[in-house]
């Protein structure tokens, strides 16, 4: 460490009056002076009926629109992981016919809006009558309800997302790894599978933890094909009773909810894909330390700022 | 009377515009330690790579224990073996790397583990016991349960080592395996090396370690800009280069 001017003693600890920070500190003032008045503000406005608010939280609708934005959210994500995973193994083949295919679809589904995907699916029967061959056919408006819709929307978009996340998560990995499984005689499959994607994850993580926050929020849009979400919930409640800023909030208290568990789950992998990665701080530890006022950021008061050392590097 | 395990008959590789090899004729005789020396950039490596087809040669015959590598011969036509057929020919030649490549995210154990149960579809009990006993050769069993970042250079390749031994090889290529350690880490690691030549196994090994070379080695060969300049005995070689590139290469090494 440096040298301690003040004192020729080592071990005697330096006494030194900190630095003030004169300007945090009144910034910090006036901000907390904002927040309490803006608190105030709502809990005592005469506009907003708090009754409501905690008669429709756990009411019968509201749960059952919170059950379906969960669903929707768990499976779309899970068409979109597995479609990712499959479009970005895809976009690095060799084959070039699967490779323009798989970039065709992240332009298409990246390049189009949400909404718009959404309404095309719903609006499918226009296009397909029927979905099917001859004697097996069946009409399209049976199998493409709101929700098989809003699956197909929400699901196949992702999947563009998640695609190009994952491309960059496998390019992450350093080549020798997967040299190492080939010279071992593994193939292809198996060297992608068990050597390449679980190192990927850690760069994949953050991310697609980023993506299922997203989505919680994006299924709210499934409104607009009458799907019977937790917002399309919320406002048929409202339609009838007439507190719409109520239950608003009603929707917004769920939604918060449901993204803290998301991130809750999204810190639980991230230390799970972090073995092996010498100096990788759980997250939980990096954010506390980072709204630490006043936090050290030398690299040795902060185990997890070393450099990660992925690659083979000595850590002894 | 050896047999050959490697032949190279004319062997050519470029990059693009840079022939890296020019035709190159080598053999490898089966239990033999041949150590390839050579400045950087002299092709080395990659003539290494090139035997467990890591690396694809442009012309010339290379063969592993009479098998063409990457093609099969049928009627004095060549065909070139699918990805798997490659992966198959892979299984029997081991491999160490200047960086260690070992798995980031699996213990050694696992490390050593994981190629028999893929590859050879042994029962994980019966590998975990082999690679056990494989990691106790290297003086690593009391490592076994720890990841690659929590060992040093020298632990870390000596787990690469039984890595590659674990699919039992009949050959074993050695790419640079001390040039990225410390000074002091690079002895355990010839060590480990020299049991495996005393065992008898065939080893291919690029390296700049004169002194392994001179010990250890059968054959020398001294490369110089994708050709062969020289070889023999490493004691001959070493100690009375007849090429003016070898006494240059060596008068800086030694």
């Amino acid at each position: 460490m440096s040298g301690q001017p003040a004192s020729t003693d080592a071990k005697t600890p330096i006494r030194a009056i900190p630095v003030r920070h004169w300007g945090q500190q009144i910034s910090g003032v006036i901000v907390v002076a904002v927040l309490v008045a803006l608190l105030y503000a709502v809990a005592t406005n005469d506009n907003l009926d708090w009754s409501v608010v905690g008669e429709n939280l756990f009411g019968p609708t509201i749960l059952s629109g919170l059950w379906v934005t969960i669903s929707l959210t768990v499976l779309s994500m899970i068409i979109g992981v597995v479609l990712g995973v499959a479009v970005a193994v895809m976009r690095l083949s060799p084959n070039r016919v699967l490779n323009s295919v798989a970039g065709g679809y992240i332009w298409a589904f990246r390049g189009t809006p949400v909404l718009v995907q959404l309404l095309l699916w719903f609006n499918l029967a226009l296009f397909f009558p029927r979905l099917g061959m001859g004697e097996l056919s069946l009409d399209t408006n049976t199998v493409i309800t709101a929700f098989v819709a809003a699956l197909l929307g929400l699901g196949l978009n992702e999947g563009a997302y998640m695609a190009e996340i994952v491309r960059g998560g496998i390019l992450s990995v350093d080549h020798g790894q997967s040299e190492a499984a080939m010279a071992l005689g593994m193939r292809r499959r198996s060297t992608m599978f068990k050597i390449v994607l679980p190192q990927a994850m850690r760069v994949i993580i953050p991310p697609m933890g980023n993506e299922l926050i997203t989505m919680l929020k994006m299924t709210s849009l499934v409104t607009v094909i009458a799907a019977p979400d937790l917002l399309n919930r919320a406002q048929t409640i409202s339609a009838r009773n007439f507190y719409i800023f109520e239950l608003l909030i009603v929707a917004s208290i769920w939604y918060l909810v449901l993204t803290t568990i998301s991130t809750l789950i999204q810190m639980q992998l991230e230390k799970r894909f972090a073995r092996g990665v010498a100096g990788a701080a759980p997250r939980r530890q990096r954010v506390l330390r980072n709204l630490t006022p006043g936090r050290v950021t030398s690299p040795a008061a902060a185990p997890g700022a070393q450099p990660v050392g992925t690659k083979g590097g000595a850590a002894s | 009377m050896t047999t050959a395990m490697v032949t190279a008959e004319n062997v050519h590789k470029s990059f693009g515009h840079v022939e890296v090899l020019k035709g190159i004729d080598l053999e490898v005789r089966t239990g033999q330690v041949f150590c390839l020396l050579g400045p950087s950039g002299s092709g080395k490596s990659t003539l290494l790579r090139c035997i467990n087809h890591l690396e694809r040669i442009d012309a010339g015959r290379l063969s592993v224990d009479g098998q063409l590598v990457g093609y099969q011969e049928r009627a004095g036509k060549l065909y070139e073996l699918n990805e798997n057929q490659v992966a198959d020919q892979r299984r029997d030649i081991g491999m160490v790397f200047q960086r260690f490549n070992l798995f980031a995210h699996m213990t050694a154990l696992q490390n050593v583990m994981l190629a028999p149960v893929d590859v050879l579809r042994e029962q994980k009990k019966d590998s975990r016991e082999r690679a056990m006993q494989l990691l106790e050769r290297v003086g690593l069993a009391d490592q076994a349960h720890k990841f690659p970042s929590q060992l040093s250079g020298g632990q870390q390749q000596r787990v690469a080592i039984a890595r590659a031994l674990a699919m039992k090889p009949k050959l074993m290529l050695f790419d640079e395996p001390t040039s990225a350690l410390d000074p002091e880490l690079v002895g355990e690691v010839l060590d480990v090396m020299r049991d495996l030549a005393d065992s008898g196994m065939t080893m291919i090994v690029v390296t700049h370690e004169v002194g392994f070379a001179r010990e250890v080695g059968d054959h020398l060969v001294f490369m110089d800009a994708g050709v062969v300049v020289e070889q023999g005995a490493p004691r001959d070689v070493l100690g009375n280069p007849q090429h003016r590139r070898t006494q240059a290469f060596l008068s800086k090494v030694l």
